[in-house]
């Protein structure tokens, strides 16, 4: 249905993909002459939606692309999509409401994309296996680069590129970095960690849920300011943090470690039991119970089990992927029992002796 | 008691926490206000900037969307590129307090036609720029460069 199927952000072979499962960076623009989202009309955001889109065929970036016309796709299709995070929930139309935003469309190429009449526009993203936040920037930098000459963008001398927002003017950057910190979280260190970011001007927030409530343990770290700044300047800084983020950890482990192997352990044992065995698995215990797993496959206190597999899952086990792999539909009453299953066979080897 | 909106990304949200569930959430009552930037400037709008009060008092509407300062307010977002220059001023108080800087740096997009200026408005925007170096010098008692700029100032409004 979908190109990608392989997720190539989630592959687990990119640097320190241990304790970092992906990097995105998000460019935000928007045209010249056409209003931003809430005072722009059905037939404007067609002209932008077609504009962008005859641009982006004779891009070398996303020349092979596909278009998604969310407005046009299936409930389906806009879930999957959601459930990769290619596109926000309330671009699929997923809030109660169920309504999708006439000419919302979705330009997917490999490990890159663009969403379109948005908030802004155009947001440029470009996705990376591990910790690679120049390796993700340069991909989006160049979608940038082949927009930029082929569609005329609003950009100010003194505020930079224009956004809807501004909290994201000026270089229209956000690059986040998604960190799994279980043992951060198990020491209660997690709370001080991320009190210091915010102080040093980056934001957090959990992959699935809010704060330190995070599920699967899993947090999403990006810079919040995006002008004054140069980009190089900005993606350094986080950058840094994400590696003082990421010695703390090591450290959190270590104390783990030494204060609490067995406990340890036995945390990491009941989670793999959990999808070894259970019957019915709701999307969030399995969240909870990977990240149980992933710090086992880390620390070493699980046989290797490939990390790619695990961070799949965070994927694959959301409601629309299980529909989608057992043909049956979203609201279906067996889901829980599917997801199960399906988990329960990707984890049956794991651990026999 | 905290009252924390969180603006993050799309998301607009208000908790009411008492300090205790708020600490355990990571939330320092002086760290949310740099963590909710948007949050803080839309509160800010009503008390705190005089620019803004001031220009939504006139209820200026941008001339190529129409929208006000008020639906900004109420919105939080800017209604098209050129509300940009319409509400500038205001803008630039509301652009200091998020990103600590008024002046984008980082990469220049070579328009094909970029928002061109006139003499007037390239005068303005000098002035405000100067107006901006002027405070800060001030606020970080850097007094021979804020006499300076003083002069500079001088000169431009004379001009
Ligand atoms: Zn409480
Ligand atoms: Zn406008």
């Amino acid at each position: 249905m979908i190109p990608d199927g392989d997720m190539p952000w989630l592959d687990a072979t990119g640097p320190d993909s241990a304790l970092v499962l992906s990097t995105r960076v998000r460019l935000a623009r928007n045209l010249k002459g056409h209003p931003y989202w809430g005072r722009n009309s059905p037939e404007d955001r067609e002209m932008i939606a077609a504009e962008l889109a005859d641009a982006a065929r004779t891009m070398p970036s996303l020349g092979n692309a596909t278009m998604y016309r969310l407005d046009a796709v299936s409930l389906a299709t806009r879930r999957w999509l959601a459930e990769r995070q290619l596109v926000s929930r309330d671009l699929a139309g997923l809030d109660p409401s169920g309504h999708v935003r006439s000419a919302a469309a979705l330009l997917l190429g490999r490990g890159a994309g663009a969403v379109i009449n948005e908030e802004d526009h155009l947001r440029l993203q470009g996705l990376r296996s591990g910790f690679a936040l120049d390796a993700a920037y340069d991909v989006t930098e160049r979608m940038d680069r082949e927009f930029g000459v082929r569609v005329s963008f609003a950009f100010h001398p003194s505020f930079g590129y224009l956004t809807a927002c501004p909290t994201n003017v000026g270089t229209g950057l956000r690059a986040s970095v998604l960190i799994h910190l279980p043992a951060l979280v198990l020491t209660t260190e997690i709370t001080k960690v991320l009190a210091s970011l915010a102080q040093v001007g980056l934001t957090y927030r959990g992959l699935f849920g809010e704060g330190s409530e995070a599920l699967g343990h899993l947090f999403q770290l990006s810079n919040q300011v995006t002008l004054g700044k140069t980009e190089a300047e900005l993606l350094e800084h986080l950058g840094r943090m994400v590696r003082q983020v990421m010695d703390y950890e090591h450290r959190a482990r270590e104390v783990l470690r030494q204060t609490a192997a067995v406990a340890l352990e036995d945390r990491v044992w009941r989670a793999m039991a959990t999808l070894q065995h259970a019957r019915l698995l709701s999307f969030e215990e399995v969240v909870n119970v990977l990240s149980g797993v992933r710090l086992g496959v880390t620390t070493r206190v699980l046989p290797d089990y490939p990390l790619a597999t695990l961070n799949r899952l965070l994927v694959l086990a959301q409601t629309a992927h299980v529909a989608q792999s057992f043909g049956v539909r979203c609201d279906a009453e067996s889901i829980p029992e599917l997801r199960a299953t399906m988990v329960r066979r990707m984890f049956e080897e794991v651990g026999r002796p | 008691m905290v009252h924390l909106t969180q603006v993050i990304g799309e998301d607009v949200s208000t908790m009411h926490l008492c300090s205790k569930c708020a600490a355990e959430r990571g939330i320092e009552t002086e760290v949310a206000v740099s963590h909710t930037p948007l949050g803080a400037f839309l509160a800010a709008m009503g008390t705190g900037s005089p620019g803004m009060a001031a220009a939504a008092a006139t209820g200026e509407a941008c001339p190529q969307c129409g929208a006000t300062l008020d639906d900004f307010r109420a919105s939080g977002r800017l209604g098209c590129s050129d509300c940009w220059v319409t509400f500038e001023r205001p803008l630039r108080d509301l652009v200091r307090r998020a990103h600590g800087a008024t002046k984008h740096t980082g990469k220049r997009y070579e328009a094909i036609d970029t928002l061109t200026l006139s003499a007037t408005e390239q005068r303005e925007r000098d002035q405000m720029e100067l107006e901006e170096q002027l405070r800060l010098a001030v606020a970080s008692e850097h007094f021979e460069r804020a006499a300076e700029l003083r002069d500079q100032l001088r000169v431009l409004r004379s001009a």
